[in-house]
């Protein structure tokens, strides 16, 4: 029996660090500490049905090969593509979204991350006003008011409350939730909201409308503000806006209900300028709530490798980035791709119809631990190794703060990484024949 | 068993001493040697110049710049500086290639290859976010690396200092440094990183930091005598108070002053002081904002205690990025540029915004002159090393740009009959002549930086040191730096060759070969009892405070490319 401390979840983006997970005879006998999400994967990793070879369409059917054979005929596809979309890879490490980078750069693939349907116009709003922010630590140290603003962390991180946010206690925060005001901003009454001191219910798609608000009056101009916006009472705002210029350290933590809705990009690019404009009377920063484990990886390696964090075109054989023209579904409803390799995401449940619809015309290449989906529409199948369970490597928290995931226990899979490696080597191996 | 000749070579190699004589060099398994055999490959230099590999010992090469990258994706596209900017597409030899003040990690070791650079040092490492950075370095290919881990706004160290425990500090900085994987001890506004946890900022050095008890002068002073007690090899590396704000000068000479008690544990310099550029403005405001230059070199030419580094501005787009938060706070307000900012717990601040130096405005053109001024009163080029504090200043790629600036004079005043009469008023370069000639360069690209973080295999062509080798297209005595500049900057802004480790990296500008460099790293060691004292108190703060466990805080491994670790023993 081992027990393995400090073991990094590879769930959500808040990332905890903090499992302990008991394996005997290679197999996870307990878990401890995480959240009911973080637990049903370690626990579910054993109890759901894996893909459990290779395999490849014949006839309409998947049947199983050999990996060698699986990786000829993937790299055959990569080959023979004029216009590839490589997309997913938010829930895997670090180093295997460097690899996929590099197969992307060599195939002259257009790459893009889970962040094309999630927390995309977020990049975009930091690319309008930038982004001010800060490690989760100094909200748990300091924040005296906290909002959650389209966001719903009881549901979809559900630790992050007690361990960086309303619950938790550090060293100017010893009260913890006690000395905490926390305001949830949002459509309807979220099991969130129902732990908040302050629920403000808003019409949805209005957002832009309440933030412009907040920065006018907090500008000197509350003059201009009509009896309601956003469906919210002015007297309310007016106290909202009190209480975070009264604030000692506000943070703002904002969801997909922000980065999805009407005005997209515009409302994190409004609530960054709202940022700036409170820091003249307190402090203030803002943190979206990054879903998959490692979507701020994505980002991250990307960054570093193409200068660019998603929706990066490398058909002039260095980076393009345009989202709106080089996003995964922008390709995909235009028709583009001549095939597609997709690691680590479910577009097949995910995207739109007509996006799908293609998906299901061209040769896809999935690599994946588990079925889904996007499995029914794949051509080529690569089961996969369970990052920070099965393989080690790194991810980044939501506040871009770098962990190494652990390998728990042993596995017949290959990593996503040795995946992306071989498959690399063969397409070489093929350029070169040609 | 490789063995290179590279015959007539007009060397030039301050720490020896010699100043572009022709000779030959020898190198065999990636080091310089008294001799070779005659199966040596040979390279002709043909009488070229020829100096060790240039060291940038402060640019902001990993880390923090990929936010610079993020929220600047504008920058991926600038070609300002044609064949070391700009979208490059990968070839055989290469990856892609984007950008110009915020390249992507390829281009950054390729474009400093090209400039006959290859070592460069990272200007700051948070501790927490210590990983982030080795995993760019990573993949930044040719170059050596190393980088400062900062300490300045650090909870532990100003708790240990209030309360009196310089071991326990000592066993702490080491702890860190090992954490992190850094090369020495980095302090950016002392105490000021804490206060912009609450959107303050400290005044000067003795403004004490909030809820703290301690001083900007105390954190300088106690890290100062724990950088000697650990023996480091490498003295502090101090971004002053109030950086950006004019009047600044005297709080810079006030540091630099409080150094001068300092007690050396080993043969190099008590202070660095970094991008000191920024921080030698006199005035009272912006509207009588003016030189405060000849004020700081004064004091540095009768002072031997210390080192420091330009932060030279290039005319153009840049992107600033330091730990200082509040001053990027206010740069982001005063510009209305984008802002970002990520403060990190129990240890620090950090921020960055865009700007654009404009020869027309008169702040950015004193600005421009004060870096040069610097670099041109202060007597000793032992004292100075040449940065534009990448990409803060401008971007690394314009140093052979700059180059020009310090050698011609001709050059400079091509550049000042831009400037408006109210800048001329300002500053006092129009009245320095003196050119550095090839030799005073070197000291400050190379033989300064060999100095001053203790690396002797590096920044010289001594027999034994690494064969880090930059050959340029110039024949000293055959040109006239103060009326050739063109040339100059040409040969600099594509080496001949450069050679790393004994490897032909790059030909007539060109990328030949991509090998990987390695990462210097200090492991200070630290009597037990002492270190177990400091772990019970640092338990303590990960228990309560960090959101991530002291088991995953520490950089892995995993995480070096070719480490080499420089041990040193701390005296207790």
């Amino acid at each position: 029996m081992t027990v393995i401390k400090d073991a990094v979840c590879s769930f959500c983006g808040s990332l905890c660090d903090d499992i302990t997970v008991t394996v005997e005879n290679n197999k996870i006998t307990k878990i401890e500490n995480a959240c009911i999400l973080g637990h049903s994967k370690f626990v579910g990793m054993l109890e759901h049905d894996r893909i459990e070879t290779p395999m490849i369409r014949k006839d309409g059917e998947l049947v199983s090969v050999s990996y060698e054979e699986a990786i000829e005929a993937a790299a055959k596809i990569l080959v023979n593509s004029k216009r590839t979309l490589s997309y997913g890879w938010c829930s895997t490490s670090c180093e295997t979204v460097s690899g996929a980078i590099q197969l992307a750069e060599e195939t002259g693939s257009v790459i893009d991350s889970t962040a094309n349907v999630c927390h995309g116009p977020t990049a975009l709003s930091a690319q309008e006003k930038g982004s001010p922010s800060a490690t989760l630590g100094e909200i748990k140290n300091r924040a005296d008011v906290i909002l959650f603003w389209g966001c719903n962390p009881v549901h979809a991180h559900p630790r992050h409350m007690a361990r960086y946010s309303s619950f938790s206690k550090g060293l100017f925060t010893e009260k913890g939730r006690r000395g905490r005001k926390m305001i949830v901003l949002d459509v309807r009454k979220t099991d969130t909201a129902k732990l908040a001191d302050k629920y403000v219910e808003i019409e949805q798609g209005s957002d832009l409308l309440l933030v412009t608000a907040l920065r006018s009056i907090i500008n000197g101009h509350g003059d201009v503000i009509p009896e309601t916006v956003a469906g919210v009472p002015k007297a309310e705002i007016l106290e909202l806006t009190e209480t975070l210029e009264n604030a000692k350290f506000v943070c703002i933590f904002f969801g997909m209900g922000v980065t999805q809705s009407r005005s997209k990009y515009k409302n994190g690019d409004a609530m960054s300028s709202l940022i700036s404009d409170l820091n003249q009377h307190t402090k203030a920063v803002m943190i979206g709530m990054r879903g998959h484990y490692n979507v701020t990886g994505f980002g991250q390696v990307a960054t570093w490798e193409t200068g660019f964090p998603m929706a990066i075109d490398f058909a002039r054989g260095y980076p393009y980035y345009n989202p709106g023209e080089t996003g995964a579904n922008d390709l995909l409803v235009r028709e583009e791709p001549g095939a597609a390799i997709i690691a680590a995401a479910d577009p097949g449940a995910h995207f739109p119809q007509k996006a799908v619809r293609h998906l299901a015309r061209i040769p896809v290449i999935q690599i994946d631990p588990y079925p889904n989906p996007t499995t029914e529409l794949a051509d080529v199948v690569f089961p996969a190794a369970v990052v920070g369970i099965e393989a080690e490597g790194t991810a980044y928290r939501m506040d871009a703060i770098s962990l190494r995931m652990k390998k728990l226990i042993d596995s017949k899979f290959k990593t996503d990484e040795e995946i992306i490696k071989d498959l690399t080597e063969k397409v070489r191996e093929l350029k070169r024949g040609a | 068993m490789s063995e290179i000749l590279i015959k007539n070579a007009s060397v030039c190699d301050p720490v020896q001493g010699i100043n572009c004589e022709t000779m030959d060099i020898c190198i065999k398994d990636g080091k310089i040697v008294e001799s070779v055999s005659s199966n040596a490959k040979v390279i002709d230099a043909e009488g070229r110049l020829t100096m060790a590999g240039g060291f940038d010992g402060h640019t902001h090469s990993a880390g923090k710049i990929n936010v610079g990258r993020f929220i600047n994706p504008n920058d991926a596209r600038k070609n300002p500086v044609p064949g070391l900017s700009g979208q490059v597409a990968r070839t055989e030899k290469t990856r892609a290639q984007v950008g110009y003040n915020t390249p992507n990690t390829y281009a950054i070791g390729y474009r400093y290859a090209k400039l006959g650079y290859t070592t460069i040092c990272e200007a700051a490492i948070p501790l927490l976010a210590a990983r982030h950075t080795h995993e760019e370095f990573k993949e930044i290919p040719i170059l050596d690396k190393m980088g400062l881990s900062l300490f300045g706004s650090n909870w532990q160290v100003m708790e240990y200092i209030r309360d009196k425990e310089p071991e326990k500090l000592a066993a702490y900085v080491a702890w860190g440094l090992r954490a992190s994987r850094g090369y020495g001890i980095k302090i950016v506004n002392p105490g000021g990183g804490e206060a912009w946890g609450w959107g303050k900022n400290v005044s000067g050095l003795y403004d004490p930091v909030p809820n703290f008890d301690v001083t900007p002068a105390e954190i300088l002073m106690s890290l100062a005598e724990v950088n000697e007690r650990l023996k480091l090899p490498h003295s502090v590396h101090v971004h002053c108070n109030n950086l950006g704000k004019p009047g600044n000068y005297a709080t810079t000479i006030e540091t630099m002053k409080l150094f001068e008690k300092i007690k050396l544990s080993r043969d190099r310099q008590a202070l660095h002081v970094t991008h000191v550029q920024f921080n030698a403005y006199a005035g009272t405001s912006w509207r009588n904002f003016e030189t405060g230059a000849p004020m700081v070199a004064d004091y540095v030419n009768g002072a031997d205690h210390l080192t420091f580094d330009l932060g030279q501005v290039i005319f153009g787009p840049a992107v600033t990025m330091t730990a200082d938060g509040p001053v990027e706070y206010a740069n982001a307000r005063m510009l209305h540029e984008k802002w970002s900012n990520q403060d990190v717990e129990l240890e620090d601040a950090s921020g960055v915004v865009p700007l654009f130096y404009s020869p027309k405005s008169f702040v950015n053109a004193v600005q421009w002159a004060i870096g040069l001024e610097l670099a041109l009163l202060v007597k000793d080029p032992w004292k100075v090393m040449f940065t534009t504090d990448s990409p803060n200043g401008g971007s690394f790629v314009n140093y052979p740009e700059a180059f020009t600036y310090l050698m011609s004079a001709k050059r400079r005043e091509e550049v000042i009959s831009g400037f408006s009469n109210m800048a001329l008023d300002r500053m006092v370069l129009p009245g320095i002549d003196r050119e550095l000639d090839f030799y005073e360069l070197a000291i400050m690209t190379r033989s300064t930086q060999s100095k001053m973080y203790s690396r002797p295999e590096k920044g010289n062509l001594k027999a034994g040191s690494d064969a880090d080798i930059a050959i340029y297209d110039i024949i000293p005595g055959q040109i006239d730096p103060s009326t050739e500049y063109v040339k100059v900057k040409k040969a600099f802004s594509g080496a001949a060759y450069t050679l790393k480790d004994g490897e032909i990296v790059v030909k007539d500008g060109e990328i030949e070969a991509t090998p990987k460099g390695r990462i210097y790293w200090v492991n200070a060691k630290v009597p037990s009892p002492i270190d177990s004292a400091m772990q019970k108190d640092i338990d303590i703060k990960f228990r309560k405070y960090y959101t991530v466990s002291k088991a995953n805080y520490m950089v892995e491994d995993v995480y070096l490319q070719k480490p080499v670790e420089i041990a040193t023993e701390g005296v207790f």
